[in-house]
């Protein structure tokens, strides 16, 4: 009974495992053209508003370009403490006061830590807005804790760890896998949530450094969607955010990192395994360190490869050779740092690992070796384009797609450019981008197997 | 998922009312839908559901629904599998069927110019299935996988256990998705003995959101669903009675954190004491960041990362049901703390304060879900199963609004019960003895 609502409450963090898990944005990296209004404040604040007036309701978002990878050499999991202490209170708002206001209003709220941002957001009847301005503003410098908040948050966040990671052996295959894919303690290779030693060792101190450090309205972005119009934002956003003394956050540390990998596979045997799976993931450009047109074409690629139920993978894989129960690529082009590209598949019964992997490579082969067929990319282009219009149906969309783009270090324009980007991509940008994930040599294998000798088989 | 939309989707109601226009299309062919019109942007979203589910596979036929849900967009008519799947990709369009407990359910989405193809190939699914051998074996194939790779979740292992012990011997007792033996032996015959038994006219819902007029929906849904029997063959069967005794029970799994979930019977949706129920249920585990069971397991203790408690009403039995996760040692203590809130809210001992937050946060949280055509779409189509009525979003807030302390505290001692409340425990809890 999954099925069952499993309650991840307050401050949930939103972790995106860049290993195997889903990214962000709803299911393509950029869902298309949102026509965004932006400003900056004095104080370097950059708020982006989408009007959309279907129901009187808004959705506030304040995002912070800190997350998991911004975090001191031995600290890891303070960003996503911190976002859970968030909610501890401030000298005007004690005692969880926020949670409290935000439910007596029927509001909804949350946050999520990444690797490269962390962000909170609520949604409330657009007559709320301002109410939640206040709120946000008020925390994003008055935040107060306690040891004793900081001890029994840090006991709920093992927990949290405990239930993602520990409690699931894909979970630990993948935070082992990662560390060898970002070796020589790249900030990507350690998991968002924390190494666990160093998870309960968190001090109040370590977490209020990182506060000090990111969090400011020169390194935030302000975005409301919803029922609300430019003019009200810009002046609500004033008031509340506009005093706030900017701090001269210093520059992050570069991500894009070129070091070579050792050890290109990783095993996890578990005896409550019931299903093998297997996963190949690639180091690719990112939109940070790639050409336009390059990342355009990886995205294609994965569209053509893995997406969905009539892509060659799956076709090739799980319907004509029956050799798979599932089949598929994704390419996660949002990242700060590298990029990557993944191919994964789960082997029906009686199929060995090995002799899945094998025949998912000779198929990729295959579309370099043949090309494409004849519209094929037409269609994956006008599948695309469909996207951008069912893009605009949610109101949420637009604005997690271009927070977590601005987060990231990318510019309004990369979004809303994404619809040029994949109508100027040919079927050789394809078949160089496909050329350019197979000749990787930065890759790594997991195989997730149930106890015992055998390969899956 | 149906089962778990209709139990939330009913919790809500307007903060203030505001225009959301429902309309009530009957096609020429008597078909109803209720309609919400958005021009905004070139897309439909329709949602539909027949009544009945999971509930009704025959016995030893656990997994029909589900099997039947994955495969009848599989292939119709004319068009095998792949034919069908291209057209759906080709033109953007999503088409897909889902099986719960009470429900067997379908989504349309579309771009507006591809309204006439859309609503065809619906048709041809639910009148034409082929249920082709190589569809058929691949999705029972991949079915069988996910409940393989589910089966040792420990919250699924828990809940499965849960429901397993309220429903001996019923349809509830089992997961929509079946077993690996009920899903092996399903074939091609009983998916066409599903469609030809199960789907009627008369059991039909429909909600519709997007860039449409009545007259046009009218002609599509006489197109998509004309064809289908007037009525279902199979009849929906009576009230369950829900088996929970107080029942400690531990499924041992050497995991470092144990899955604790508890449970026993309440009432049904249509039940007049519901409004009243869910606002009590809100103060004690269902409001997120602010119910006591929050407060009391992680906020104050750090004792686990999730914990909640929910009303989830079936169509023949009511529940009310709640999960936590802590450490292996800590489980003892927190289900002590369950215990002593449920006992708590039972005794009556509830505040003026939370009383009122509890029917602002309830009033005020509907509204904010109507954010997307398919949102307002499954909405619509949970307010016809409900019986709530067209003007529903308008009343919404009355009913709530009407509970009182007396009310609460009556419900409180009504249905909650301490003694009663059903516990399993799936993981290696310290120190806790089993009452089996």
């Amino acid at each position: 009974m999954t099925k069952i609502a499993k309650r991840f409450c307050a401050a949930v963090a939103v972790i995106v495992m860049m290993w195997g898990g889903q990214a962000l944005w709803a299911s393509e990296a950029w869902a298309g053209v949102f026509n965004p209004e932006t400003f900056t404040l004095d104080n370097g604040m950059q708020v982006v508003v989408l009007p959309n007036h279907r129901a009187p309701v808004v959705l506030h978002m304040v995002w912070y370009k800190a997350g998991s990878a911004d975090e001191p050499e031995g600290k890891s999991g303070v960003a996503h403490l911190l976002e859970h202490l968030m909610f501890k209170g401030t000298p005007k708002h004690p005692n969880g006061e926020f949670s409290k206001i935000l439910a007596q209003h029927g509001g909804q709220e949350n946050a999520f830590t990444s690797l490269d941002y962390t962000g909170y957001h609520q949604t409330v009847a657009s007559d709320r807005l301002e109410m939640v301005m206040e709120l946000e503003a008020d925390r994003m410098t008055n935040l107060v804790l306690s040891p004793e908040d900081v001890a029994t948050e840090r006991a709920v966040v093992l927990e949290e760890r405990n239930q993602r990671i520990e409690n699931k052996p894909s979970a630990r295959l993948r935070e082992e896998a990662n560390q060898k894919f970002f070796p020589d303690n790249h900030p990507y290779g350690r998991p968002i949530i924390g190494w666990r030693p160093e998870l309960a060792a968190l001090t109040r101190e370590d977490a209020l450094a990182f506060y000090k450090d990111h969090y400011a309205p020169d390194n935030a972005i302000l975005v409301v969607a919803g029922d609300v119009n430019v003019a009200d934002v810009k002046r609500l956003a004033e008031k509340y955010y506009g005093p706030i003394p900017a701090r001269g956050v210093a520059a992050r540390t570069p991500l894009v990192t070129d070091a070579p990998i050792t050890g290109g596979e990783t095993v996890l045997r578990d005896a409550r395994v019931r299903q093998a799976s297997w996963a190949e993931n690639v180091i690719q450009p990112s939109l940070s360190n790639g050409s336009p047109r390059r990342v355009a074409a990886l995205e294609i690629l994965s569209e053509l490869l893995g997406g969905g139920g009539t892509s060659r993978l799956y076709r090739a894989l799980v319907i004509d050779q029956a050799l798979a129960v599932s089949a598929g690529t994704y390419y996660d082009q949002s990242a700060r740092g590298n990029g990557q590209f993944a191919f994964y598949a789960s082997p029906r019964p009686g199929v060995s690992l090995d002799e899945l992997a094998q025949a998912l490579r000779t198929e990729t082969r295959r579309v370099l070796d043949e090309g494409l067929k004849p519209d094929e990319l037409a269609a994956i282009k006008k599948r695309m384009m469909a996207d951008a219009v069912y893009s605009r149906d949610a109101m949420k969309t637009g604005a997690w797609t271009i927070g977590g783009a601005l987060a990231a270090g990318h510019s309004i324009e990369d979004v809303e450019q994404w619809p040029e980007r994949i109508q100027a991509v040919t079927e050789q940008d394809v078949l160089d981008a496909l050329k350019a994930v197979l000749d990787e040599p930065r890759r790594i294998t997991t195989k997730l197997l149930p106890n015992g000798n055998g390969d899956g088989a | 998922m149906k089962k778990l939309l209709v139990a939330l989707m009913i919790i809500f109601a307007p903060l203030h009312a505001w225009a959301v226009d429902v309309e009530r299309v009957v096609s020429p062919g008597g078909i109803e839908a209720w309609l919400v019109q958005d021009h905004s942007n070139p897309v439909v979203s329709m949602r539909f559901a027949f009544d009945g589910g999971s509930e009704l596979d025959p016995v030893g036929k656990a997994g029909l629904s589900n099997l039947a849900a994955s495969t009848m967009d599989e292939g119709a008519g004319d068009l095998d599998s792949q034919s069908f799947q291209q057209i759906l990709a080709d033109q953007s369009i999503t088409l897909r069927f889902d099986a719960g407990l009470d429900r067997f359910s379908g989504e349309l989405k579309t771009l507006s110019e591809n309204l006439d193809q859309s609503f065809d190939l619906l048709r041809l699914s639910l009148s034409q299935p082929r249920f082709d051998e190589e569809p058929v074996a691949r999705l029972k194939s991949q079915i069988i996988a996910g409940i393989r790779a589910d089966s040792e979740d420990p919250g699924k292992l828990a809940y499965d256990s849960l429901f397993a012990h309220f429903f001996p011997g019923h349809g509830y007792a089992v997961d929509s998705d079946g077993t690996v033996e009920s899903v092996t032996a399903l074939g091609s015959d009983d998916l066409r003995s599903f469609v030809k038994t199960r789907l009627g006219r008369s059991n039909l819902i429909i909600g519709v959101v997007g860039d449409i007029d009545p007259d046009r929906l009218g002609q599509l849904i006489d197109h998509a669903f004309g064809a289908l029997p007037a009525a279902p063959s199979v009849e929906r069967g009576g009230d369950v009675a829900v088996n929970a005794s107080g029942r400690l029970d531990v499924i041992e799994r050497d995991i470092p954190q144990s899955t604790i979930v508890f449970g026993h019977g309440a009432l049904k949706r249509d039940d007049p004491d519901y409004y009243a129920t869910l606002v009590m249920n809100h103060i004690l585990g269902g409001g997120s960041f602010t119910s006591r069971l929050y407060d009391e397991v992680r906020e104050k203790r750090g004792l686990a990362y999730s914990v909640g408690s929910s009303v989830y009403p079936l169509d023949h039995a009511g529940l009310i049901i709640g999960s936590a996760a802590t450490e292996n040692a800590r489980v003892s203590e927190t289900i002590e703390v369950i215990r002593t809130q449920w006992a708590r809210m039972a005794a009556g001992d509830v505040g003026e304060q939370e009383l009122k937050d509890a029917k602002t946060y309830i009033t005020g949280a509907f509204p904010l879900t109507f954010t997307s055509t398919g949102a307002i779409a499954r909405v619509l189509v949970a307010m016809q199963l409900n019986k709530l009525g067209i003007d529903y979003l308008d009343k919404r807030k009355t009913y709530i609004d009407a509970v009182d302390m007396a009310d609460v505290k009556r419900v409180a001692a009504k249905y909650l019960a301490p003694d009663r409340l059903d516990i399993v425990v799936v993981g290696k809890p310290a120190g806790i003895v089993p009452s089996r």
